[in-house]
């Protein structure tokens, strides 16, 4: 897609009129895309007295960084979550990395005679599954209540990204294989030195993607982890969000001061969100061209 | 007594070069293992405690030594009125989020496709895109912002034109709209890469005949661009309907919340397995309708992969 040409602009008014209104649609779509987001980022640097006032809007009425400097003076929890968020999406990018490139090798090698099989094995989970009962009292058996590997562990492995892979091996020649085969290289040493390299690009699509996965997750942290150190950057702002929320409601009954009680307040709540999402809008511009790339390359069934 | 005799001796010598089979990819072997492993303790060991939906669950006697209970979980869930409304639910929604969003998907294909400058068009595209990226826990704050009572940019715009203010999260008529619009944003971008794909894979010599033969834009993309596109929704479609009795989870959980006086209209099947297993702690209950839902997944993927085979093989998941 990177040496297209720009189309040239049609003659006739009918097809021009077209073409203006392609522009339109497409304009208008992008602008639902990004409007929320520019709504948060100036919310978040509008002062509170403002949006009480006058609700949010989508440019700062009061220029204010109060919300960012109380987050600041208060970061201790904030830090936790950045942390336990970063280190997860990293171990687990790589872990992920590893398991599904070794095994998509073993299912693309032709002479391996259960190839099938274990294709199937594998397969059969994404249409099958014993539902979230079973599963979370295993994994509460399995030790995972406030355990880090409980956020990393479910993301550990993806049949679907192991058929990617493989697909994607399916397309280099597999003379190689043979003939490092006959240079007298051993399976794993056709994996690291033969293989690994060539799938590289399909390997770094996958890792954006699980990366984005772990980045954004919440469910995991919600279903397995209570002790507040563990929580993730999302599940901490939800977790932020809805205890503002539900307090309020509490309050509004009774007749309480609510002065003492540190409920956030709404520049903060959209401070937190744009803490929360920064680090995926600041390498959105720079990321998004090769997700366009791994749905068109990988050659994804759905 | 000879006879019998060979055949053990050949059944052994078989069963040692499977061993030997075994031995010789052995490298292959250990380097699935991992896989291996992980599938059967995450995926397989789960399909066993597939029994709690039969049983009545006791903390104290554990998984197999609960007592039986029959169908009585199924029939709690069914004659309670729940299993109608989660399942309508889970299936209205997918079918409005399958039908409306591959068209809204391929028409912003479309119309992006015909936009002249190529980075006015990936402008427009990243823009369209970017709510992919974005947590639902994000979304979920930011819905919040818009139909807050208090500070919303909803009920701005209407005390400004002197209107009441709305709650809608005290009114479950406005959700289904609330969250089909919300679905089709978020996943209009990732889709409309897949139709654009498409559509530059589609042979440009078509569109020069076409042209010399005088059709206009508007016909080329009404008879060429729509109708070569037709396989590609028909089988994205399929796709989506095999997946039809599956909730989007994490869009229920964080626009609806624990909203309770929205789940008439806004609660699906695995938002109400989630309910029924941490809030009401009904194990049994949980595993019957989590194994409904499985079952009720399993046999619609079947139906879909068996159509798409029909139609076209090189598409179907297996």
């Amino acid at each position: 897609m990177d040496n297209e040409e720009n189309k040239s602009m049609p003659k006739n008014p009918a097809d021009k009129a077209f073409v203006v209104f392609s522009y339109a649609f497409s304009i208008f779509m992008a602008l639902l895309g990004v409007l929320p987001f520019i709504m948060l980022i100036s919310g978040s640097f509008t002062s509170e007295a403002y949006i009480i006032n006058h609700g949010y809007s989508f440019f700062p009425g009061e220029f204010s960084l109060e919300a960012y400097k109380g987050i600041f003076r208060n970061s201790a929890k904030v830090i936790d979550a950045y942390e336990i968020t970063v280190f997860t999406t990293a171990i687990g990018i790589l872990v992920t990395l590893i398991f599904t490139s070794m095994t998509s090798y073993v299912i693309y090698r032709r002479d391996f005679p259960w190839r099938n099989k274990l294709a199937y094995f594998l397969f059969f989970t994404t249409l099958f599954s014993g539902g979230l009962t079973p599963y979370y009292m295993l994994m509460m058996k399995l030790g995972m209540k406030n355990n880090i590997a409980a956020l990393i562990v479910p993301h550990m492995l993806s049949v679907f990204n192991i058929l990617i892979v493989r697909n994607f091996m399916n397309g280099l020649p597999y003379e190689i294989v043979e003939a490092a085969k006959i240079d007298g290289a051993n399976d794993f040493q056709i994996y690291t030195t033969i293989i690994m390299p060539l799938i590289k690009p399909v390997l770094a699509t996958i890792a954006l993607f699980v990366g984005l996965e772990l980045w954004n997750q919440w469910y995991q942290c919600m279903l397995f982890v209570s002790d507040s150190k563990l929580f993730t950057l999302q599940y901490y702002l939800y977790n932020m969000l809805n205890n503002a929320t539900a307090m309020k409601e509490l309050m509004s009954g009774a007749n309480v001061d609510t002065s003492s009680i540190d409920i956030p307040q709404e520049s903060t709540k959209l401070a937190m969100t744009m803490i929360a999402a920064g680090p995926v809008l600041l390498l959105y511009p720079f990321v998004q061209k090769y997700f366009v790339k791994s749905i068109t390359v990988g050659s994804v069934k759905g | 007594m000879r006879r019998a005799n060979n055949v053990k001796a050949y059944k052994a010598l078989k069963k040692r070069s499977l061993w030997q089979e075994i031995c010789r990819y052995r490298v292959l072997w250990l380097m699935a293992m991992p896989a291996i492993i992980y599938v059967l303790l995450f995926s397989y060991t789960p399909m066993a405690g597939i029994v709690l939906a039969f049983k009545k669950y006791d903390y104290a006697s554990g998984i197999f030594k609960s007592p039986w209970c029959g169908l009585e979980n199924f029939k709690f869930f069914f004659k309670s009125g729940q299993a109608a409304v989660v399942t309508r639910n889970t299936f209205l929604y997918n079918i409005a989020f399958i039908f409306l969003g591959n068209f809204l998907q391929m028409i912003t294909a479309v119309f992006l496709s015909e936009m002249r400058n190529k980075y006015s068009k990936k402008l427009a595209q990243t823009c369209i895109f970017f709510p992919y990226f974005i947590s639902w826990v994000v979304v979920g704050a930011f819905i919040y912002n818009i139909f807050s009572v208090d500070y919303g940019v909803l009920n701005n715009i209407l005390k400004s034109m002197g209107a009441e203010p709305v709650n809608v999260y005290t009114q479950p008529r406005y959700w289904p709209f609330i969250i089909t619009v919300i679905d089709l944003w978020k996943g209009v971008g990732y889709g409309s890469v897949v139709y654009l794909a498409a559509i530059s894979g589609l042979d440009t010599s078509i569109y020069e005949a076409a042209e010399i033969d005088g059709a206009s834009l508007v016909k080329r993309v009404y008879y060429i661009t729509m109708p070569m596109l037709r396989s590609t929704m028909i089988t994205l479609i399929l796709l989506g309907l095999g997946r039809v009795f599956r909730g989007n989870f994490s869009m229920f959980y964080q626009l609806v919340g624990n909203n309770g006086v929205l789940y008439n209209h806004t609660d699906v099947i695995d938002t109400f397995v989630f309910r029924t297993l941490l809030s009401s702690n009904d194990i049994g209950m949980s595993a019957a309708v989590g194994l409904y839902q499985s079952v009720l997944c399993f046999v619609f993927i079947m139906m879909a992969n068996g159509v798409i085979k029909k139609i076209d093989d090189s598409s179907a998941l297996f």
